[in-house]
């Protein structure tokens, strides 16, 4: 009796603050199909009478969403196959190859992962102007592609020194080469930390916000999160073209959030305690 | 078996002094394309940076050296002091509210949820938690700066409906309030992720522990306290440092929600780094504050390390 008394309380308090995490997101949707007549007049807690679809479209093609979802794809794919080859060849090295001073070249991934993107952003801007690459999406993917391979190489690392060392000398003394042996056993078997690195790596930089706002003035550049920050910056959004913002920059996050809820949620753990 | 297996291998690599050394040394040319990558992107920039902050220098023309002048400046800059302030601040909504409440409610859908309920309970609960960590910190501004909105926000739209009109506020506004009202969205952003280690941490804890101390009859806070909270003290450093040091970098939320604004109550020492780089093309000036802010992080991130080595050696050394 009284724990049936004692566990109501605690799930209902769980639940409710559950909820007051979701509701945000609830809003959105409930506000995003209604029409600006309809939320002028009944405000934004009212449930929607009808699917008014217009202000999305329209706020499509006034901030031509399909190019910026193409450029987010396409720099944050970009950067995951990148930083997690970059990452597994830097932790081949440290991990498996065992070379001198890794301890410190650790270290020096560890803290150029620590480093605040503040103390590169003017650098980096200046630079790419002086070599022409200044709002190219390719200057961002080159630079996201070293700052997340300096935890992937960290992360790694860690999980290649545990790797059985007698796999590696089986196939050494079968005569395989230092590519082969990386390429065809160390991963193939390392497949699920390069899967959970591969998600951290295009959902960190689909979410990025200082250097691509910094890098990519122009329209036909720009990412998603600089296209909706900039237009939020700029408070020139209505109600409805705001929620329609919102709605649009939350669907891609949340199909992310279902595909990879499980590498996800697996891999902080992988992460946190090395 | 394979004790003398591994004495003869040993012994074997120290009669062929140069082998060893040749393999390894090879192994090196797989680090190069890293190397190289990080000091051009990471190393020189930082360098250039530290570089220009003793110098005073528009972004154009020549940097004229002027030393120390920029971290004197600093000293004496309200703007500057009141960011790093902000900043205290934001360590305390973005790494400490959510470490407490983190280990609170990890504890409850492990130990309590998972356990009465069910484990499919505790996954939808933690998910929901999570929910706003995968959002761009740009979209979660657009969603919060509208409903904490003055006019037609749902804050005060909820506020006024439930007979509560004299509580409505200009959430962000208002200079006595903007800060807070960040605050809270970043406690709201940022609560997913020590859930969700801990939960992930609280997996390795050996649940011997919990039904011996329930035979001796400890509450559920006791054991929070004597069992959970020790066993999972390594989780919880690494929280703390990677929190802080992500409080200490907030830009985009300030950036969509408040502009630093009102009146510069929300300023943070990254947003000032950028609006004196950006707008005020003050290069030297921004490039100093954000060298302190890099001294700042990179001391933290040593004493974060230390402390969770630490802790997992005596974590280590109480369960052997």
């Amino acid at each position: 009796m009284t724990t049936a008394l004692r566990r109501y309380p605690v799930l209902a308090a769980l639940c409710l603050a559950a909820l007051f995490m979701v509701v945000p997101f609830l809003i959105v949707v409930l506000n995003a199909v209604k029409s600006p007549a309809e939320y002028a007049a009944n405000g934004p807690l009212s449930l929607p009478e009808g699917l008014y679809l217009d202000g999305i479209e329209d706020f499509w093609n006034r901030v031509d969403y399909g190019t910026k979802l193409v450029n987010s794809v396409l720099i944050s794919g970009s950067v995951a196959v990148l930083a997690a080859a970059l990452s597994v060849l830097n932790a081949y090295a440290i991990g498996i190859g065992r070379i001198r001073g890794r301890a410190w070249v650790l270290a020096f991934f560890v803290l150029a992962n620590m480093l605040p993107q503040e103390a590169l952003v003017y650098p980096v801007y200046y630079l790419s102007k002086q070599v022409g690459l200044y709002d190219t999406r390719l200057s961002v993917i080159i630079v996201f592609t070293v700052i997340q391979a300096a935890f992937g190489t960290y992360l790694l690392s860690s999980v290649l020194g545990q790797f059985p060392r007698e796999i590696i000398e089986a196939a050494r003394i079968d005569g395989a080469g230092r590519w082969q042996i990386l390429w065809r056993i160390v991963v193939p078997v390392s497949r699920p930390t390069l899967g959970v690195l591969l998600v951290f790596f295009f959902i960190w930089t689909w979410n990025e916000f200082l250097l691509p706002l910094v890098m990519l003035i122009s329209n036909d550049n720009q990412t998603v999160s600089v296209a909706l920050g900039v237009l939020q910056g700029q408070r020139l959004m209505d109600a409805t073209m705001t929620n329609a913002a919102a709605l649009l920059g939350v669907l891609p996050a949340l199909v992310f959030f279902l595909v990879f809820q499980r590498t996800l949620t697996r891999g902080i753990a992988v992460g946190a305690v090395k | 078996m394979t004790v003398p297996a591994e004495k003869g291998a040993r012994a074997a690599g120290r009669t062929r002094h140069d082998g060893p050394r040749r393999t390894r040394d090879s192994y090196a040319l797989f680090l190069l394309p890293g190397v190289i990558a990080f000091l051009l992107v990471v190393v020189g920039p930082f360098l250039m940076n530290t570089g220009v902050s003793f110098t005073e220098w528009q972004g154009i023309g020549t940097p004229r050296w002027t030393g120390l002048a920029n971290y004197r400046e600093l000293l004496d800059d309200s703007e500057f002091w009141a960011s790093f302030r902000h900043s205290l601040f934001m360590v305390v909504a973005m790494a400490a509210v959510p470490t407490a409440i983190g280990l609170v409610l990890a504890a409850a859908l492990f130990d309590y949820v998972a356990k009465h309920v069910g484990a499919r309970a505790a996954a939808v609960l933690r998910a929901c938690f999570y929910l706003p960590q995968v959002l761009p910190i740009a979209v979660a501004g657009i969603v919060w700066s509208w409903i904490l909105a003055p006019d037609d926000g749902s804050l005060n739209a909820l506020l006024g409906a439930v007979g509560l009109g004299s509580w409505q506020q200009d959430w962000l506004g208002d200079p006595d309030l903007a800060l807070y009202s960040v605050m809270a969205v970043m406690v709201w952003v940022q609560i997913g992720f020590p859930l969700v280690v801990f939960m992930a941490g609280l997996q390795r804890v050996d649940p011997q522990l919990y039904e011996a101390a329930e035979m001796d009859g400890a509450g559920w806070w006791r054991r929070f306290w004597h069992i959970t909270l020790p066993q999972i003290r390594p989780e919880t450093y690494v929280v703390l440092t990677w929190c802080t040091i992500a409080a200490l970098k907030v830009f985009g939320a300030v950036y969509v929600l408040t502009k630093g604004g009102p009146g510069g109550a929300t300023d943070v020492p990254s947003y000032f780094s950028f609006a004196t780089f950006f707008e005020k093309t003050q290069v030297g000036y921004g490039a100093a504050i954000s060298t302190v802010l890099t001294v700042i992080i990179l001391a933290l991130s040593l004493v974060g390390l230390r402390l969770q080595t630490r802790a997992e050696d005596t974590a280590e050394g109480a369960r052997a």
